[in-house]
């Protein structure tokens, strides 16, 4: 199985180390992880780093989430990249919103280490 | 039912005070590791050493707040991340995090809300020293969990 470089996006550095464990847990293995506490760190990482996935919070200062999945698109490096939003917004409107804005995957906080797998592992099957 | 009915009125009325209970007890078990169930009214508070507290804005207004003592709010830290809990802000952080996913698995349990109530980043004040008043001035809906032996205080405020 090939490894995988991810982008992990949420203001809380918790979250990104039990986002980045869950991976692990779902048998992903990772090459490498950055890490961004916003969505404007998160353009100024994907501008300095080739990532094959980006896992992506909503509610977060400065920028969030789905301005961040609006704006990756103009940077070279996340064209075709999958992102999926991991987040408390669990409205029908967030969804719709984040999915029209380009994410490919919805997970709702609390999450499962399962629910993780379900929703990445076939994002990522052309690279594995 | 319209949600242009008061919040707090609707609290009442159709009884939140489960669904605040369930929303705290499924994100303790998946993300902290630990069964909880609500204690006894007669529990005493925890002296709140460490709180957290996300705005709830929109259909539904108010705050809604984690309380517990220093060594509870490690345990939570260590319960989500394992042992490498190392600092003080990875412990803020972690209890801020359960505010915020109580909060919103709370909001995504009620109908009739589908994206009209945001939430705000959460905060979190640690020390003793302090009181909190909220001026939501509305129904009150109160969970305290044990959690290894010792209380933690949730409460949602809600605006009148």
């Amino acid at each position: 199985m090939e490894k995988i470089r991810a982008l992990i996006v949420d203001d809380s550095s918790v979250m990104r180390k039990i986002v980045e464990r869950s991976l692990r847990q779902a048998g992903i293995e990772l090459e490498k992880v950055v890490e961004a506490s916003n969505g404007r760190e998160a353009l100024e990482a994907l501008r300095e780093n080739r990532v094959d996935l980006i896992l992506c919070d909503i509610n977060m200062p400065i920028m969030d989430g789905l301005e961040f999945v609006q704006q990756m698109h103009t940077v070279e490096n996340a064209k075709g990249v999958p992102v999926v939003m991991i987040t408390t917004e669990g409205s029908e409107s967030h969804v719709v919103q984040a999915l029209s804005s380009g994410a490919r995957g919805y997970i709702r906080k609390p999450f499962t280490p399962d629910q993780v797998k379900e929703h990445v592992l076939p994002l990522l099957r052309k690279k594995l | 039912m319209s949600v242009d009915t008061s919040a707090a009125v609707r609290s009442q009325e159709e009884n939140w005070q489960p669904v605040l209970e369930l929303a705290v007890e499924e994100v303790f078990e998946i993300m902290v590791g630990c069964r909880v169930k609500p204690a006894p009214i007669s529990e005493p508070k925890p002296n709140g050493e460490f709180t957290a507290m996300i705005g709830l804005a929109g259909s539904l207004c108010g705050v809604l707040t984690v309380g517990c003592d220093a060594q509870t709010a490690r345990q939570l830290a260590k319960g989500m991340l394992g042992d490498i809990v190392s600092s003080k802000d990875q412990v803020s952080d972690a209890l801020g995090e359960i505010c915020n996913m109580v909060a919103g698995n709370f909001k995504n349990k009620l109908t009739g809300m589908d994206g009209r109530c945001l939430l705000s980043v959460p905060t979190v004040i640690s020390g003793g020293e302090y009181q909190f008043r909220s001026l939501a001035a509305g129904n009150v809906l109160d969970v305290c969990v044990l959690f290894e032996g010792a209380p933690v205080a949730v409460r949602l405020e809600l605006h009148g």
